[in-house]
């Protein structure tokens, strides 16, 4: 007969939670989590690279809308995009979007020189 | 960098021959899998002894019957299960055949 | 003779992570015979190789699995660069193999937590998946993805990981070392645990090599061979040696599993140790043409890869024949003449994972 769970079940009854009391205790996430995508539009030259490396054809780049945009519940944030992108204005943000029922499309437009003039 | 696996080619009639030579002289059944080409399948057969392996490819018309090899290695019916089902490979006498009800998928032999 | 009758088993049962469904055939309480049938959860991740471009796929294939993600991916990356026939950099090497010993901890961890719970031993199964989540917490500080790591790509890895954090990483190993240890006795001397594992599901030597049994199931079969010993990646500069044992039944397996929590802990160090400086990636250009095999110890066993490339971007054919496929024969044998409540655990000792073996 052997007492090796005991042991290990009196150690745990003393010791500190293993789990973080969530949602009063906010997560932590570590730097290189892969949240979201996030993108800085005015760097943004729509040269169209992360549309064509997207596995999960979730972002759509209109050149000339001056529009990029990206269907949130497509993406899998696997980081291509960001990988990819030559101007490095993409970047990966560590909240991930928000749940929701219908599918969201989060569109930024770029503004023209005079728009931003003005 | 590992070695590159070689890739025998031989004809269908001589399958049965290999896979009992192998099984034999003791060698265990890697694989086996389909690709489609234009006109027909390649299928590719691989044993293995310990870290050896050897590869058969046979090139086959869509409609040639290939002679099942469950009979001497039992895993192989579900590798020829898959073939039949996705690919449509005309293969005979799989000892435990699913008759296209190894998947649900809706679409017969969508491989194909 | 007694009266036989057929009871179905799956897709949905208490004790089953995942979908597979068994028509048993039963003699009073004893198994006569198990016929299997999976094809829930096919997705055709085979066929998605026409959609998208070979760069595009990597993400894709490492999705093929929940828990040996990024064997998936590193072995269909090491294919590709076999038809490129590129060198990659050592540290890549080093890194990948240090995120796939990563993986076989975090995979036997589950497995020891979901055996647990399939002989009802709830705490035991708490305590080992605690331990997993600390791997986990690794891999989300050194990829930032807890499942899905997508850090693999065609010449190299995307992320490295600094000394520091390699410091950091080893210090926690070192403290989950003597957690586990401590939970190993659990598993390996436990009355209780003992009763349901010592005697069941005795797959033998011959029976092993016949049915093409892979990965901890053969070893456990007392077969000393480890598809890591064919050199891959790092490994050929690390001290390895197959953990078996001659037990033949789901003692045996548990046995070889725990053995090989420690290997990984020990293979993980001896990385960290020679870890060189250096690149991490080497561009790759053009398009692949060609075809090769190739071959990785993932948790559950050897994975087998054949790509074949037609020198466009989209390849011709990505076949994954994962450990599971070809366990499952050994899984129908064992389960031949064993009783019927003993089948939960002997279908977890495969450590089946079916959303793999359909893909």
């Amino acid at each position: 007969m052997s007492f090796d769970f005991s042991r290990i079940a009196i150690k745990n009854l003393f010791s500190k939670p293993a789990t973080c009391n969530y949602p009063a205790e906010p997560r932590k996430y570590p730097e290189r989590y892969r949240g979201s995508v996030k993108i800085n539009i005015d760097n943004c030259i729509m040269c169209g690279l992360c549309q064509k490396k997207c596995p999960a054809n979730a972002i759509t780049v209109d050149r000339d809308g001056k529009t990029w945009s990206i269907e949130r519940m497509a993406c899998v944030q696997c980081e291509s995009c960001v990988v990819n992108c030559p101007k490095k204005c993409l970047s990966m943000e560590q909240q991930y979007s928000e749940p929701s029922a219908d599918k969201t499309r989060d569109s930024f437009v770029q503004q023209t020189k005079e728009e931003a003039e003005a | 960098m590992a070695d590159k696996y070689e890739i025998i080619d031989i004809q269908p009639g001589d399958l049965a021959l290999k896979t009992l030579e192998h099984k034999r002289a003791g060698y265990r059944l890697g694989q086996i899998c389909a690709v489609r080409t234009e006109t027909g399948y390649e299928l590719l057969y691989s044993f293995i002894i310990e870290y050896h392996m050897v590869n058969y490819k046979i090139t086959i018309e869509e409609d040639t019957e290939i002679v099942s090899i469950s009979d001497v290695y039992p895993t192989a019916m579900l590798y020829e299960n898959e073939m039949k089902e996705l690919f449509g490979v005309n293969i005979k006498f799989i000892n435990l055949d699913y008759h296209d009800k190894l998947y649900r998928i809706e679409e017969k032999t969508p491989f194909k | 003779m007694a009266k036989r009758s057929v009871i179905p088993f799956g897709p949905q049962h208490p004790v089953l992570p995942e979908p597979i469904h068994l028509d048993l055939v039963l003699e009073d309480e004893k198994v006569i015979e198990a016929i299997p049938s999976v094809g829930f959860v096919h997705r055709g991740l085979e066929k998605l190789i026409e959609k998208r471009d070979f760069n595009q796929y990597q993400y894709v294939i490492e999705r093929t699995c929940g828990i040996c993600s990024f064997m998936h991916g590193m072995s269909y990356c090491e294919t590709l660069e076999k038809i490129f026939d590129v060198d990659i950099p050592d540290r890549a090497k080093y890194l990948r193999t240090i995120w796939a010993e990563m993986s076989r901890l975090h995979s036997h961890l589950l497995w020891l937590g979901l055996l647990a719970d399939a002989f009802g031993f709830e705490s035991l199964f708490m305590q080992s998946w605690r331990m997993r989540e600390k791997i986990l917490d690794m891999f989300e500080a050194s990829t930032g993805g807890r499942v899905i790591f997508s850090v693999n790509k065609v010449g190299g890895v995307l992320k490295d990981m600094g000394r520091d954090m390699l410091n950091s990483f080893i210090e926690t190993f070192d403290d989950m070392e003597e957690s586990i240890s401590a939970l190993s006795k659990v598993f390996l001397n436990d009355v209780t645990v003992n009763s349901r594992l010592r005697g069941v599901g005795v797959l033998t030597r011959e029976e092993a090599v016949s049915l093409g049994a892979v990965g901890p199931m053969m070893r456990a079969s007392g077969i000393d061979i480890d598809t890591r010993l064919l050199g891959y990646e790092a490994y050929k500069d690390l001290d390895l040696d197959p953990v078996i044992s001659t037990e033949c039944d789901s003692y045996a397996r548990c046995q070889v599993r725990i053995g090989e929590i420690f290997q990984s802990f020990n293979l993980i160090r001896q990385a960290v140790a020679k870890i060189p400086d250096g690149e991490i990636a080497v561009q790759v250009k053009g398009a692949p043409k060609g075809e090769a095999f190739n071959r990785v110890e993932q948790p559950r066993g050897e994975a087998i890869y054949y790509i074949k490339a037609n020198g466009s971007m989209y390849l011709d054919r990505c076949r994954v024949r994962t450990p599971t496929f070809t366990n499952l024969q050994p899984l129908i044998k064992t389960l031949q003449g064993c009783q019927y409540a003993d089948v939960p655990i002997l279908i977890l000792t495969i450590d089946p994972c079916i959303s793999c073996t359909e893909r």
